[in-house]
């Protein structure tokens, strides 16, 4: 058993070790400011307010630019999610117009969108997403919480780190989204606005949120910083929709295998103390 | 006294084998399920649209096929002559008394208003509405073809009369029915 | 040890059954009575480990295949389908991707267990021998698997490594677009990819199939490094290898659903979660951590050709070692000296894989490339001469000997 343990501790390190620097990064960006979201933790759920509120956001502001193109309107109605009434997306999903399919006559059609239609992007096209943004494009959100990393420790550091509190890429977004700053030395540049937590720190959208964007249903006070955690948790979920359920399955997995490796351990030393090892 | 203790101690151990054993079964059972469980329907399928159909453009004695779920639907706007003959079409003669329509309990009878009934109970005989699939072995039937002014399946020679049932061959049931509803007097909803 | 038991089989359809094709007898043969030494530890679990984990990713593989696209255009949006949609494919899929790292986990402690206790020496050399081919095969599965998701690393590490080809002189060029298929990493690159991805794990199983022919052929080595004299120095592999190795086993796959629940994309990078695009290259590009002692070595080279060659080298070098090392002693239990090199060994390695990650300048650049120069003089020059210089401490006579010694003591 000594044995095993010291096995084990040996793997968690070297794995620790070599994933280390695999996820290191340099490029002087800002740490994105520590942020404790509901999801976080072996436990951790969604908050449902929340995600509302930041599809809303989302909806208001962000979509204006971006696309969501792997969340169809039912995903905002499944167990996991923000968990709007089946109705209530009905109707939103009724307001956008869905292209892309023809009539008898073969001439293009729209039509009101329904539950299973993924969100519609703002632009038809990747062209013209960046010709209406300063040549930029507007990257699509599904899974920009997952893509990006909020991070930058140094290489020693950084796997623990990211061990117990994940890549950062939802504290990443809400430190960005809210965290416009004037440019040191005033300098500027063509198109580009200032930002201490991008890489390279000069991104070209501009200021997406000032605060007071929108009004929330449930009397949240709109601030800046309000909105961009809400966002943040809300496309927190759009990257990973089944968080929940993988950490549910992930808790019985785990306790079943636990069970049964003691019960494993207790028959292999019942078999083995009979002979001499 | 010790052949007692050794027994106890063997019947332990027994139970601990068997104890063991049951828990893995258990385990291995439940780890297989998802490998069988990702070939269902995913979420994708199952929330695909239903589809919106406009009546008013088919003339007397047009049918025309679409497609719902990836399967043919019949549409067909009924001349008075089919009609009449499907609904003088006494039951005792059919092969499936069954209406075989999703919007109907499963014991409704198949006369000719149980076959033109949409899931509010609203009846336009002109219309019929059914899923073209031969009830044999799954191929689509000819439309305005076979011995009862219906469809007739090429692949085995099963005729359906006019409004849909099954009245010669080798085909079990009648044409099913999909869930469908009018939303105006001209338009409906299937799915 | 070789050849089928005689055993007799008391149910009759089972004796029908065996005199017919004995693959009864076989299977009591090699794996219910097979004699094991009994002084095997549990780094000798990880070979029942492997073959775990090569089931799991075959099943996973064949499943998630019923939903993933192999198109280009389809690929990346195929994958995240499965991640929402497929009915427990976010489960398959991380189970898949997560699998592949824990097999390396695993292969690398079997592979530095071997070095340890001197398991490719006579008479295993084949065994050994074939052991290295399927290190090299999965390295290849591996690789071709994390192209075809189509994110941002998929597709750059494609490009870097099939690049690689590009160093041979005269046909280099001519390779390189034979293995793309085109003038640029694209569609059919991934389409061949896919269908070699989905070949090789069936390749990787037949040559499991010869690794465990071989071993039951010399039988297994053991910590103590001598040959099976008597059958008192045996056990029979079932119920007791059986039972102990399913104990690590399940130990094992908690640690690695630890990951697959918790942090499925800790193992992986996060640029993978942006589409492949052909016209930007992410800021930083690294490969999956159980390739960066070798992208180390490559980069330690400052000549393409150079760099290739002995990023191959050092995997070539494992087919020469049981000539390379001289000593008759086995087990570096008996090998004081060795073992202090043994584990200078592990160090240079993983400071090879944590070099690779980093960029190629600087400190570490030196870094790697003394690590890199180590390695080779480790397995060129330290071994061959040890035999000669080492005084190994007295071993016992019998594996028994060994176990009672150590149970009176």
């Amino acid at each position: 058993m000594k044995t095993i343990t010291k096995m084990f501790t040996a793997l968690g390190l070297a794995v620790a070790l070599f994933a280390a620097p695999a996820h290191a990064s340099g490029g002087g960006q800002k740490n994105a400011e520590d942020y404790d979201f509901s999801f976080e933790g072996p436990f951790g759920k969604f908050d449902r307010a929340q995600l509302q509120r930041g599809w809303q956001v989302f909806k208001e502001v962000c979509s204006n630019c971006h696309s969501l193109k792997y969340i169809r309107f039912r995903n905002l109605t499944e167990p996991g999610g923000p968990e709007l009434p089946v109705e209530a997306v009905k109707k939103i999903a009724a307001e956008y117009e869905i292209s892309g399919e023809v009539n008898d006559e073969g001439e293009p059609i729209t039509r009101p969108g329904r539950l299973s239609d993924a969100i519609p992007a703002p632009y038809p096209n990747e062209q013209a997403a960046k010709a209406a943004n300063n040549n930029a494009l507007p990257p699509d959100l599904s899974l920009i919480v997952k893509a990006r990393e909020g991070w930058y420790y140094p290489w020693y550091i950084s796997p623990f780190i990211k061990l117990f509190k994940g890549n950062g890429g939802a504290e990443y977004v809400r430190s960005l989204i809210a965290g416009y700053e004037d440019p040191p030395h005033g300098e500027e540049k063509e198109g580009l606005n200032y930002n201490p937590y991008f890489p390279g720190h000069w991104i070209a959208m501009p200021p997406p949120l000032a605060g007071e964007d929108v009004e929330y249903a449930d009397g949240t006070k709109p601030t800046l910083i309000q909105e961009a955690t809400d966002v943040a948790a809300f496309l927190a979920w759009a990257s990973m929709p089944k968080m929940e359920e993988r950490k549910r399955v992930g808790l019985m997995t785990l306790l079943y295998l636990g069970v049964f490796a003691l019960l494993m351990l207790m028959v292999k030393k019942s078999l083995w103390s009979r002979v001499e090892h | 006294m010790t052949t007692k203790v050794e027994n106890a101690d063997v019947s332990r151990r027994d139970f601990l084998y068997i104890a063991t054993g049951a828990v893995g079964a258990v385990g291995t059972a439940l780890a297989i399920w998802p490998f069988i469980d990702q070939m269902n329907p995913d979420a994708s399928v199952l929330a695909l649209a239903s589809t919106e159909f406009d009546l008013a453009p088919l003339e007397e004695g047009q049918g025309v096929t679409i497609k719902w779920r990836g399967k043919p639907v019949f549409i067909r706007h009924r001349t008075p002559k089919e009609i009449e003959e499907a609904k003088k079409t006494p039951l005792a003669e059919l092969k499936d008394p069954i209406a075989r329509n999703l919007n109907l309990p499963p014991d409704a009878e198949a006369t000719d208003e149980n076959r033109v009934k949409d899931a509010n109970g609203k009846v336009n005989e002109k219309y019929l509405v059914q899923i073209g699939i031969c009830t044999h072995l799954g191929c689509v039937p000819l439309g305005e073809q076979g011995d009862y002014d219906g469809w007739f399946c090429p692949c085995h020679g099963s005729h359906y009369d006019s409004a849909g049932r099954i009245r010669k061959g080798p085909a079990p049931r009648n044409l099913d029915i999909p869930p469908y509803k009018y939303t105006s007097d001209t338009v409906i909803v299937i799915g | 040890m070789s050849g089928h038991s005689t055993y007799e089989f008391k149910n009759p359809i089972a004796r029908w059954v065996d005199e017919r094709l004995p693959i009864l007898s076989v299977v009591r043969g090699q794996l219910v009575d097979f004699p094991t030494p009994r002084n095997l530890n549990y780094w000798w679990t990880f070979g029942g480990i492997l073959a775990t984990m090569l089931v799991i990713q075959i099943l996973t593989g064949i499943v998630l295949v019923m939903h993933f696209t192999p198109h280009t255009s389809m690929a990346f949006d195929s994958v995240e389908h499965i991640m929402r949609d497929v009915n427990w494919g976010w489960l398959l899929r991380w189970m898949h991707a997560n699998g592949a790292s824990f097999f390396f986990i695993a292969v690398y402690i079997h592979i530095f267990r071997g070095l340890y206790y001197g398991s490719y020496k006579a008479p295993r050399e084949i065994l050994w021998m074939i052991g290295v081919i399927i290190f090299i095969a999965m390295m290849a599965t591996a690789f071709m698997g994390y192209v075809l998701p189509w994110g941002q690393m998929s597709y750059w590490g494609a490009v870097v490594i099939t690049n690689l080809f590009s160093a041979i002189p005269v046909v280099g060029d001519q390779i390189v677009q034979w293995l793309w298929g085109g003038f640029s990493v694209a569609n059919p690159t991934l389409q061949r990819f896919f269908s070699l991805h989905y070949l090789l794990p069936f390749v990787l199983a037949a040559l499991v199939f010869l690794h465990v022919w071989a071993l039951h052929v010399t039988g297994n080595n053991n910590p103590d490094g001598i040959e099976v004299k008597s059958e008192q120095d045996t056990l029979p592999f079932h119920p007791y290898y059986t039972m102990k190795d399913l104990f690590a086993i399940l130990v094992f796959l908690m640690v690695y659903a630890a990951f697959v629940f918790y942090s499925p994309w800790y193992l992986g990078h996060s640029i993978n979660f942006a589409p492949a695009n052909p016209l930007s290259t992410p800021a930083h590009i690294v490969p999956e951590w159980y390739f960066l002692p070798f992208y180390a070595m490559l980069r330690a080279i400052p000549d393409k050709l150079g760099g290739v060659i002995v990023m191959f080298s050092s995997l070539i070098i494992l087919f020469f070692l049981p000539w390379l090392d001289t000593s008759k002693v086995k087990s570096l239990k008996y090998r004081p000296l060795a073992r202090q090199f043994f584990w200078l060994l592990v160090i240079v390695c993983l400071v090879l894989g944590i070099a690779g990650a980093q960029p190629a300048q600087g400190a570490w650049l030196l870094v790697a490339r003394l690590a890199t120069a180590w390695y080779f003089i480790h397995f060129l020059v330290i071994l061959p001469l040890l035999g000669f210089i080492e005084k190994p401490k007295p071993i016992p006579a019998s594996i028994s000997e060994a176990v009672l010694g150590k149970a009176k003591a």
